[in-house]
């Protein structure tokens, strides 16, 4: 494999490993956030 | 790459040497997102004492003082676990015990969901608190010295992101569990067995995807452009203290209080914040806005694990841990005054810095031993380190409860109830700065002669 097309690959798997991670992360934090705002209203 | 090493051996998952170090991150993240669910293990508490009676608690359910301890026991063998699986993971890497923190993790839930079912709490005791435990204490040191390995530039940065996991855990499992607990309850039914074992299916699938995306870095690996520095500062070492050794150190010591003090003083006021912010409000802060207070307070506990652990790769590990302190202080010593003001706001803002640096304590400390005592061993140091943790876990909530009931007891008001417990938390924090400010270099004759380990 070239260094090039491993690279390309490296690149789609950094996307989907964070996404991967990123996503549920993300849907947790604005659930928190939603409830918090609770604290202001 | 040596494709013919066994599957989970270290040897199997060396990267080449272009790898992007950045794929590294997601794999502890994966491991890390998923024990944090023991942060909000409190939302199963209310259903599990309501199995046999559905509606509301019959006589024979489980009363809330026995199922506190399923979380007491899953902290105190995060510790052991941790403490005795560091020297093995060293030796093995990360991969193998990633996939074993899955299974202990995993598996710990679905003995509970045959606990719940068949309605025998040591059967939970045993799944969640022991088992789960120490999915939980191999799982959280798993990833710590891959991750130095790989960010040897920004070791803080890396540690902080993966233990930011583990505080940001809570979020997803929270709501992740209501949901299927709704999902699953009916008429006759509450839905938490089978919220464990869906749990427990998840989970051990996301661990396992963490445990294979995860690779060390070759032999003799640095960063494209990282040139070691050629003088390193009086308190960072390029040698190697074993870890045997680091327990002869007085360093050893000092780093277990400055962990446990700091964590004291932060899991007390965590574990009571839903109920001190509406004593110290009276009316004006409902049972909702409180849980929206606890929440906030989690997402600045996770946020600090990120923020201080990062900071500390610039301004010092040392440094990081005076903030922490001072800071600490003054704002614990501030919120009895805010109070008395009916300043919100400004109560909000002190806990929220004081729960950021509760968290930035957890994701700093690894980085402070790879300073303190080298890379080679920093696993297996950091799992007996946070023994710290499971004391802290249990000193910090019994403060907190007793002083505050030993206050109603003598008459003073409820409002009022939390002032001398924060002054003393102030106190603890005093002296984790002085024992912060007694941590030295190492001596020469505790490093390691022979530097011959595996990397």
């Amino acid at each position: 494999m070239s260094n090039e097309e491993e690279s390309g690959r490296h690149g789609v798997q950094l996307v989907v490993t964070w996404l991967l991670v990123g996503i549920p992360l993300l849907w947790g934090v604005l659930q928190t956030l939603q409830n918090a705002w609770k604290l202001f209203e | 790459m040596t494709s013919n090493a066994p599957f989970l051996s270290r040897e199997r998952i060396v990267a080449p040497m272009n790898y992007n170090r950045w794929l590294v991150p997601p794999a502890a993240l994966c491991v890390h997102l998923c024990i944090g669910q023991a942060y909000a293990f409190s939302v199963f508490n209310l259903p599990m004492t309501k199995l046999i009676g559905i509606s509301q608690s019959a006589p024979e359910d489980w009363t809330l003082t026995a199922l506190g301890w399923i979380f007491s026991i899953a902290i105190v063998f995060l510790g052991l676990s941790a403490a005795f699986a560091g020297s093995w993971l060293d030796r093995v890497g990360p991969r193998k015990a990633m996939l074993l923190a899955a299974s202990f993790f995993g598996g710990g839930f679905i003995i509970s969901a045959l606990g719940v079912w068949a309605h025998q709490l040591w059967v939970v005791y045993l799944g969640y608190g022991v088992l789960g435990g120490c999915g939980l204490g191999i799982g959280y040191i798993s990833p710590v010295k891959t991750l130095i390995t790989w960010f040897p530039d920004r070791p803080g940065m890396a540690t902080g992101m993966a233990i930011m996991g583990f505080g940001g855990g809570a979020f997803i499992a929270s709501p992740l569990s209501v949901f299927l607990m709704q999902h699953f309850s009916s008429a006759t039914h509450v839905g938490v067995a089978e919220t464990f074992v869906a749990l427990g299916v998840i989970y051990f699938v996301f661990m396992s995807i963490g445990a294979l995306i995860v690779r060390v870095p070759a032999p003799n690996w640095k960063p494209a452009g990282y040139v070691p520095p050629s003088q390193q500062k009086k308190l960072i070492t390029d040698q190697v203290v074993h870890v045997d050794e680091a327990l002869k150190t007085p360093q050893f010591y000092l780093l277990w209080w400055v962990l446990c003090l700091n964590v004291t003083a932060g899991i007390g006021v965590l574990g009571q914040a839903s109920a001190m912010s509406q004593e110290m409000f009276q009316g004006r802060i409902t049972p909702v806005a409180a849980a929206g207070f606890v929440g906030l307070l989690s997402l600045f506990n996770m946020l600090g694990r990120f923020f201080w652990a990062s900071t500390s790769d610039i301004i010092g590990r040392k440094n990081t841990y005076y903030c922490f302190f001072l800071l600490g202080l003054v704002l614990y010593a501030l919120v009895p005054t805010t109070a008395q003001m009916g300043s919100i706001g400004l109560f909000v803002a002190c806990y929220a810095i004081i729960l950021s640096m509760y968290g930035g304590g957890f994701a700093t400390i690894p980085a402070y031993l790879r300073d303190i005592f080298g890379v080679q061993y920093v696993g297996a140091i950091h799992g007996r380190l946070l023994t710290a943790w499971s004391a802290a876990g249990v000193l910090g909530p019994v403060l907190v409860n007793y002083i505050r009931q030993y206050q109603i007891d003598h008459g003073v008001a409820k409002a009022d109830a939390y002032t001398v417990t924060m002054y003393i938390m102030a106190g603890l924090l005093f002296i984790g700065f002085l024992c912060n400010l007694a941590v030295k270099a190492v001596h020469e004759r505790h490093y390691l002669k022979l530097q011959n380990q595996p990397a």
